[in-house]
């Protein structure tokens, strides 16, 4: 077989793939959960009442999807510029190590100053984080995909010691666990009395300037460049290293955001278990999202939809929740296959 | 020193060959996938699901080679999986591997929930017992860590000659490594790029699974989550430090356990009640990176490694 482009795909072309993709996710995700001995025409209500359906489940979903848009743009960001960001989990834990770090004394700022403060400083801390394997990339030609990897077991093992040892609330009754932030670190709630936090309005924020970044800036046009063809970014003048840097400290940045964010809108304090793997499943939102900003609040909604919806339906239906993850992974599959076929045909030979 | 005694037990020559083992096996099959241009980063979640299934055939009653075999064919379907979307396809192999990482992982703790839904403490099988090879095990040192050790440690360091004599001394192996090196070269001889990085993947996969079916046959005998921790991904920084040939990566592997074996020891000492335990935990992770960092600016790089090839593109 052999592929071949399309030249002017037709509307049909543009979504049949894609909408075959998705039902074929549907399929598998309900034959598993008949396995599991679930009606299978039930489960996908199930989890759409449970992530969907009423406001305190789409309050749930919000709050799900503000890390992940946090994680997915960091990703989106590092892909569209071929630098492989599999970090994002240290560089999330990284900003919330900052965040109570900085929140959980008492700080000799005037107390409008503290939530930009830690802001900064934790965007600070991810942009760090990152910065060591982009470096070993660029001085020593070390591959960014396996130092990234490896740099999420090293950072969460260093909470791990820093949570036993200096960081450890003293009221704590013994968990390995943070103080808790002081009131004026926290970040307050957008509508009173209603479970979400401005993290999400920061989320949304972030993702409007990313997308005008990328489709505006000088910066987000080398990243691309450098992105499509490093050889051809280096002839063209633009200094290929540097943007990768700065690619880097953008994306680390950003996934810190996620863990500032998880901290001061959520829990209030900093445990091991803060991250389920929201630095991993950032990569599936920005591949769903075709790696654009934008996009990647939606694919947010729509992975935090699954998580949260799962989790209600695995509880209803008795059905692992591991489900949710195989939906996922079955998902960025056959999504990245369904639109290599928007623009290719396959011939046979 | 405590140290320097430690390093002259046979005991801690033969924890360190155990726990190399697992890494030979998804080392030489990551370096297989890689010779032949793909890298599949899909080894973490094939290794996860090697364990369980080598470890659910056994304890369904099967022989521990069934086990072996059962473990190997799961990883060869990843492989297939793996490869139809790399390979034909040309999707990006980062996403794929990722991808397929992700769904081996979750597929296998869907399928542990559903077989054994009651369970608090992982049940346990008859795992592969040591096999004392006659005379060789009685060299002093030499013999109780080489050669007391489980049959699939010894099939681990067989395979290694094995893939070496396959890779450098056979038609088939010139044809991997040139599908790595050379793709258009590969398809001028008439042969098939598609077929045998295909093939390559599929094997490779199947013995990352093997690998992980060391940790729940031979290493314990159960199987719990979180149980590959990184192994896969460890293996992945193995392949560049053994700069793709396998007689080096069986080195770096052995010197990886070796390390590892001794943090292990070192924090029962009296420097290990003054130092935290996730400093030496972080031990196997900094040591691939500096190694890593060694030994990439003179690593021989496939040249076609992560370059799809479509026929008649040029």
């Amino acid at each position: 077989m052999r592929l071949e482009p399309i030249k002017k795909p037709t509307l049909a072309r543009k979504l049949t793939p894609p909408a075959i993709a998705l039902t074929t996710t549907i399929v598998i995700a309900s034959l598993l959960a008949m396995v599991a001995g679930a009606n299978p025409f039930n489960v996908i209500g199930l989890i759409l009442k449970g992530s969907f359906g009423s406001t305190f489940a789409i309050l749930e979903t919000l709050n799900r999807a503000t890390p992940l848009i946090f994680t997915g743009l960091a990703v989106a960001v590092a892909f569209r510029a071929k630098f492989w960001n599999i970090g994002a989990e240290a560089q999330l834990y990284a900003g919330a190590l900052m965040t109570v770090l900085l929140g959980t004394g008492t700080l000799p700022w005037p107390s409008m100053a503290i939530l930009p403060t830690i802001i900064i400083a934790s965007i600070l801390a991810g942009a760090i984080v990152l910065l060591v394997p982009a470096l070993l990339k660029t001085r020593f030609g070390v591959d960014e995909v396996v130092t990234t990897l490896l740099f999420n077991f090293i950072f969460l093992l260093f909470i791990s010691m820093l949570l036993e040892g200096v960081l450890k609330d003293p009221m704590g009754m013994g968990w390995p666990k943070s103080a808790r932030l002081i009131p004026e670190a926290r970040l307050p709630r957008i509508v009173d009395g209603l479970r979400l936090h401005w993290g999400f309005g920061l989320a949304i924020f972030s993702a409007v300037c990313i997308w005008i970044i990328q489709t505006r800036s000088t910066l987000g046009y080398e990243m691309r460049a450098v992105g499509l063809n490093k050889e051809a970014a280096a002839f063209a003048g633009i200094p290929v290293n540097i943007v990768i840097l700065k690619t880097a400290l953008l994306s680390g940045g950003l996934a810190a955001l996620a863990g500032f964010s998880e901290v001061a809108g959520l829990k209030g304090s900093l445990t091991l278990d803060l991250s389920p793997g929201f630095g991993y499943t950032g990569i599936i939102v920005a591949m769903l999202a075709l790696l654009n900003p934008l996009g990647v609040v939606l694919a947010a909604l729509f992975v935090a939809g699954i998580f949260v919806g799962a989790d209600s339906m695995s509880r209803a239906a008795d059905v692992p929740t591991y489900l949710a993850d195989i939906m996922l992974a079955t998902a960025l599959l056959l999504m990245v296959l369904a639109i290599l076929l928007t623009r290719f045909r396959v011939v046979r030979e | 020193m405590e140290i320097i005694d430690i390093l002259f037990t046979a005991s801690f020559w033969a924890a360190a060959i155990r726990i190399a083992s697992p890494l030979i096996f998804a080392t030489l099959g990551e370096l297989i996938c890689e010779r032949a241009g793909v890298l599949n980063l899909g080894i973490e979640g094939i290794m996860v699901a090697g364990a369980f299934a080598g470890w659910m055939a056994v304890y369904s009653g099967t022989a521990l080679w069934t086990g072996v075999c059962v473990a190997m064919l799961v990883g060869m379907l990843f492989g297939l999986l793996h490869s139809t979307l790399t390979v034909p396809f040309g999707l990006s192999q980062h996403v794929v591997g990722l991808g397929i990482t992700l769904l081996a992982t979750s597929s296998t703790y869907y399928a542990y929930r559903l077989a054994l839904p009651e369970v608090t403490s992982p049940p346990k099988i008859a795992a592969f017992q040591p096999y004392e090879i006659p005379i060789l095990s009685d060299i002093p040192l030499l013999g109780p860590a080489l050669f007391s050790q489980t049959p699939l440690t010894y099939l681990a360091f067989i395979l290694v000659g094995v893939v070496s004599l396959v890779l450098y001394r056979t038609p088939l192996g010139l044809a991997v490594r040139a599908a790595g090196e050379n793709p258009a070269a590969v398809a001028a001889q008439g042969l098939s790029v598609t077929a045998i990085r295909m093939g390559a993947v599929m094997v490779g996969s199947g013995l990352m699974a093997v690998g992980g079916a060391f940790l729940t046959m031979s290493a314990f005998d159960s199987f719990f989550f979180e149980m590959v921790n990184g192994r896969g991904w460890i293996c992945i920084a193995l392949v560049v430090f053994g700069s793709w040939r396998p007689g080096k990566a069986l080195l770096g592997a052995i010197l990886f356990a070796a390390f590892d074996a001794l943090q292990i020891r070192v924090q029962q000492t009296s420097l290990g009640t003054h130092v935290p335990y996730q400093i030496f935990l972080m031990m196997p992770y900094i040591l691939s990176i500096l190694a890593l960092i060694l030994m990439s600016r003179r690593a021989q790089v496939p040249a076609a490694l992560m370059v799809p090839f479509n026929k008649g593109e040029r």
